[in-house]
């Protein structure tokens, strides 16, 4: 076989020399073709097309005005196809065979010269790096989310001393859920709007507590995440009582309700005596905290549930749910219960559950009274896989539910496990079908196994549905309960017809 | 105090700027909420060191007195006002531009680094001024040291590639009329061999010397006799003809031989002469591209030495390394190794054949304009690799994250006339990671085989991090 130069010449025709050199490269990749190049027929292009071995006469022969298509390959089969694929890219060359990329800021700064309306920045970056960019959306009067934990405190004070100064929310560090003006951010489900507002140093209790009310028929003005640490005697509640002058203006919110592990004495007192001042009615759900001296306008609710039922009203939320009807007896011999929850404040409220049941248990993030779970679990036993410890370097567990399916799996066999305990968190930011990638880890139900109780933290509103959530898990086996508070009664109900 | 209050965010729809999960901000957007997307990244791309450098410089007063500074070399630039007043032989313009003084494009560099193309351009440049009789005895006598070697900056100048200047080659002269300096730089020489590329054989030599003799002077007496050209307006009007001025000078080299036909032909003293000059002009798509370089250098000489400002007054290439100047470190050059173009090639040549990055050409990026200005001109945009047209913009957006601001004066219609980026800030290459985009084009390794090709290359952070450790100990901080 013999090497070919093939010329064609378009008379007359124009294109941009980038984007020749663009059609050169490609059709210069083809097989056989040893090299090509498409230029307008100028004397200086003719001569690098000459140098390389690609101008034949016909090729000579066009003028600056004409574009020379010039091939040189390996046989004339190769140099007819780059020949045709050649015509064929100038034919389409008017047309985008690309989409274009969309800009995208590199920095905050930069967004905000893209839309100046931007009034809130979410900051989800690893935390070493969350509080710099936390104070340049405060400089820029920007109100903050902080949804990145590992901040240190000293800095969380800096920030949020500097935001009260500029008349600025900062919900976080560690801030997981908020609602705001109706919109979830970060982890939140979609929840009817309605008069009760909702301040919460938790984000999966502000899942529950915003759930439980939509789904008892009322509705969620705000909720305001204030991070896991707003309540300590470091940060001194400043976020707090800040989210409580905003609700206080907000003519929508008729009820406040404050979700938090017990505070700080002396941040508690703070707290309680803006509340005193309110004109609104509140219900105070500091899980596990006792004998705390509330104002006149303020309720305790010990749970999540019961914090929601004070919401709305007094209606029960579980009507038609008894946990003595419900319950089925655990395999024979088998007398303990395990709790492998995603969300920490939910862990928190079963413990409580059982603490008050009297029942002896542990955990890895124990409330007080709860011991601290060391070596093999013994006994019930409650554990948060939300915690550092399993998620340094891994999602969270409601982003990514498998982190507990070894332990579920393991928990079908353990000899002592009678109840496994779980908890199904739905709504933005969650698995977008966690129900059914649990029935797909459990195995056919046999009458050894320990029974599965479950309940589901969302709303029929969510992408994800919680009703159908329900149908899955009930299908696979599995008791469902209408919140976490009913599923450790359930739980408890259990044991006591093993003990009956 | 100001009169902010918190319970404002509750009156207002949410518009949200997402910085981290992309996740959180695809939630918002499947709920119709507006939200912006940051592309962050760590500052200092995780360099520890330079990131806590730069969160001391974000302090109160200190970045209080850079920003200040900044808006000075900012108002410096907008309000020059570059003129193309002449075309001078180098030595007039330069009076200390002496015998054997060869000066280079970039940041210092001797004989022995110099790449292939810069040393057969000092090779052919040596025998063009009649120091050496041949190309071997050039390298030889530039080997034995009996040149010096200077960099343009250091002149005045600024030169395309190899950028050679010598004495007798005749220099555009640019003065900026607002604040009366001038700068300079050699005619371009057209497409194909040429001695910026490191062409040197005798048809590039004798290219030079008609430029010498019968060019230079006669380009000279035409802008002379029209009491020079403002540029400023004629750039405006570039930027609108798809010109970015440093791989597209189409535009402004058709005005630029518009303006000037009328005085050449008065000018002149032969008709065959002025044909020569008018076709080699009219043949010349980047005949434009020495103008802005000079007009460049004249806008930004007045910028150096501001106390306090972080603004990048130069950056060139040398082949060899990549050099950048910063306003408050005055005359320090700030190196490090050059990077390759990533470009297209001409037919018969590769990557494998491509030199480093070499010129004082980045002198216009320096500016606003070539890389910055890419918007302008989305052609060019398709030198980097599979970029569509639709790209260019995108390349002009995000330099205007490194930038202090923007120029009203030279917009991007197709943009929404958008200002050019304009004033590099150091602090901002760093924070954002964005090295500012260079268009270039690529000679061959090779001395004397000239141009294989054009691209797009980025400045060398390890520039902007030695220059931001300088800076930072001139304010006070490190």
């Amino acid at each position: 076989m013999k090497k070919v130069i093939v010329n064609q010449v378009k008379t007359g025709f124009y294109l941009d020399s980038v984007a020749l050199m663009r059609f050169s490269r490609t059709i210069a990749g083809m097989d056989d073709v040893e090299e090509a190049a498409l230029m307008m027929g100028t004397p200086s292009n003719k001569k690098i097309m000459t140098e390389a071995g690609i101008l034949g006469p016909e090729g000579e022969k066009a003028s600056g005005g004409d574009l020379i298509i010039g091939i040189r390959a390996a046989h004339q089969a190769a140099a007819d196809k780059a020949l045709a694929e050649s015509i064929n890219l100038l034919e389409q060359s008017a047309v985008t065979r690309k989409k274009g990329e969309t800009w995208r800021p590199r920095t905050l700064a930069a967004a905000l010269k893209s839309d100046s309306t931007i009034n809130l920045a979410l900051i989800s970056v690893a935390g070493e790096f969350a509080a710099a960019e936390a104070r340049k959306a405060l400089h820029q009067e920007l109100n903050v989310m902080i949804f990145s934990d590992n901040v240190p405190v000293g800095e969380e004070v800096a920030l949020k001393n500097e935001a009260r100064e500029l008349g600025l929310l900062v919900m976080g560090p560690d801030c997981g859920t908020a609602i705001i003006n109706g919109v979830p951010l970060a982890f939140a489900n979609q929840v009817k709007r309605g008069g009760v507002g909702i301040i919460g140093a938790s984000g999966t209790g502000i899942q529950e507590v915003s759930c439980l009310i939509s789904q008892g028929g009322g509705g969620i003005s705000q909720a305001i995440g204030v991070g896991g640490r707003d309540l300590k005697k470091e940060v001194g509640g400043i976020s707090t009582l800040m989210a409580l002058e905003v609700l206080e203006a907000d003519p929508a919110t008729r009820h406040i309700v404050l979700i938090s592990k017990p505070p700080a004495a002396s941040v508690a007192e703070s707290i309680l005596a803006r509340i005193k001042e309110s004109r609104k009615n509140f219900t105070v759900c500091f899980l596990g905290a006792s004998g705390l001296e509330l104002p006149n306008n303020a309720v305790f609710s010990s749970t999540l549930k019961a914090a929601a039922e004070s919401a709305l009203g007094g209606t029960s939320i579980s009507t038609g749910f008894l946990p003595d009807q419900a319950a089925a007896s655990p395999p024979k011999g088998k007398n303990s219960v395990l709790g492998l929850f995603s969300g920490g404040t939910l862990c928190s409220e079963t413990q409580f559950i059982f603490r008050e049941a009297g029942e002896s248990i542990n955990s890895n993030v124990p409330i007080p009274g709860v011991s601290k779970l060391e070596g093999i679990p013994k006994g019930h036993c409650f554990i948060d896989f939300g915690d550092d410890e399993y998620t340094q370097g891994r999602p969270h567990p409601m982003i990514d539910p498998t982190i507990r399916d070894e332990a579920l799996v393991k928990a079908l066999s353990n000899p002592d496990v009678g109840v496994i305990l779980i908890d199904v968190v739905i709504g933005y930011g969650a698995h977008n079908d966690p129900a059914g990638h649990l029935a797909s880890v459990l195995p056919p139900r046999r009458a050894d196994n320990p029974l599965v109780i479950a309940s589901v933290t969302g709303t029929d509103l969510d992408i994800q549905n919680r009703a159908s959530q329900v149908r899955t898990l009930e299908e696979a086996g599995i008791l469902v309960a209408p919140s976490n508070a009913d599923a450790a009664l359930l739980a408890l109900a259990c044991l006591k017809r093993k003990g009956g | 105090m100001n009169n902010n209050h918190p319970s404002k965010l509750l009156t207002e729809p949410l518009h949200v700027v997402n910085i981290g999960l992309k996740a959180f901000a695809d939630n918002l957007e499947a709920q119709q909420v507006p939200v912006v997307q940051v592309d962050w990244v760590p500052p200092a791309g995780g360099n520890t060191e330079i990131a806590s450098l730069l969160a001391k410089l974000e302090s109160g007063p200190i970045k209080e007195k850079i920003n200040r500074a900044n808006k000075e070399a900012l108002a410096r630039m907008l309000s020059a006002d570059p003129v193309l007043i002449d075309v001078v032989p180098a030595n007039e313009a330069i009076p200390t531009l002496g015998d054997r003084m060869i000066l280079h494009a970039g940041p210092p560099v001797g004989w022995e680094r110099m790449c292939g193309p810069m040393k057969g351009a000092v090779a052919g440049i040596a025998v063009f001024e009649g120091w050496a009789e041949d190309l071997i005895t050039a390298e030889r006598m530039a080997a034995a040291g009996e040149f010096a070697f200077h960099p343009n900056h250091h002149f005045g100048a600024v030169g395309p590639m190899t950028g050679m200047t010598t004495r007798s080659q005749p220099v555009l002269v640019i003065e900026n009329k607002k604040f009366g300096n001038r700068a300079y730089c050699t005619i371009n020489e057209g497409l194909g061999k040429v001695m910026r590329f490191g062409g040197n054989d005798e048809e590039v030599l004798d290219r030079l010397r008609w430029i010498r003799d019968e060019f230079g002077p006669a380009l000279g007496r035409a802008i002379r006799s029209t009491g020079g050209i403002p540029l400023k307006n004629l750039l405006a009007r570039g930027l609108s003809m798809g010109d970015e001025m440093h791989q597209r000078n189409v535009g402004c080299s058709g005005l630029i031989l518009r303006q000037l036909a009328p005085a050449l032909a008065k000018t002149a003293d032969d008709l065959s002469a002025l044909e020569r000059s008018l076709a080699f002009m009219g043949g010349n798509d980047q005949f434009f591209l020495n103008i802005a370089m000079a007009m460049g250098k004249a806008i930004m000489d007045p910028v150096a030495g501001i106390e306090n400002s972080s603004v990048v007054t130069a950056m060139c290439r040398n082949g060899t390394d990549f050099g950048i100047r910063v306003s408050a470190t005055g005359d320090e050059w700030f190196t490090a190794p050059v990077e390759m173009p990533n470009g297209l090639y001409f037919p018969g040549f590769s990557e494998k054949d491509a030199n480093p990055d070499m010129g004082d050409s980045a002198i216009v990026e320096t500016i606003g304009l070539g890389g910055f200005a890419m918007g302008a001109s989305p052609a060019v945009a398709g030198f980097v690799g599979a970029g569509v047209a639709a790209d260019a913009a995108n390349f002009t957006r995000a330099m205007t994250e490194i930038t202090v601001g923007e120029n009203p004066e030279w917009t991007i219609p197709a943009m929404d006339y958008l200002g050019v980026p304009t004033g590099i800030d150091i602090r901002l290459v760093l924070e954002t990671g964005l090295a500012p985009t260079i268009n270039t084009g690529i000679a061959h390794k090779k001395p004397g085989v000239g141009q294989v090709g054009a691209g797009v290359v980025r400045a060398p952070q390890a520039c902007f991090e030695k220059v931001l450790v300088a800076f930072a100990r001139t304010v006070g901080v490190g």
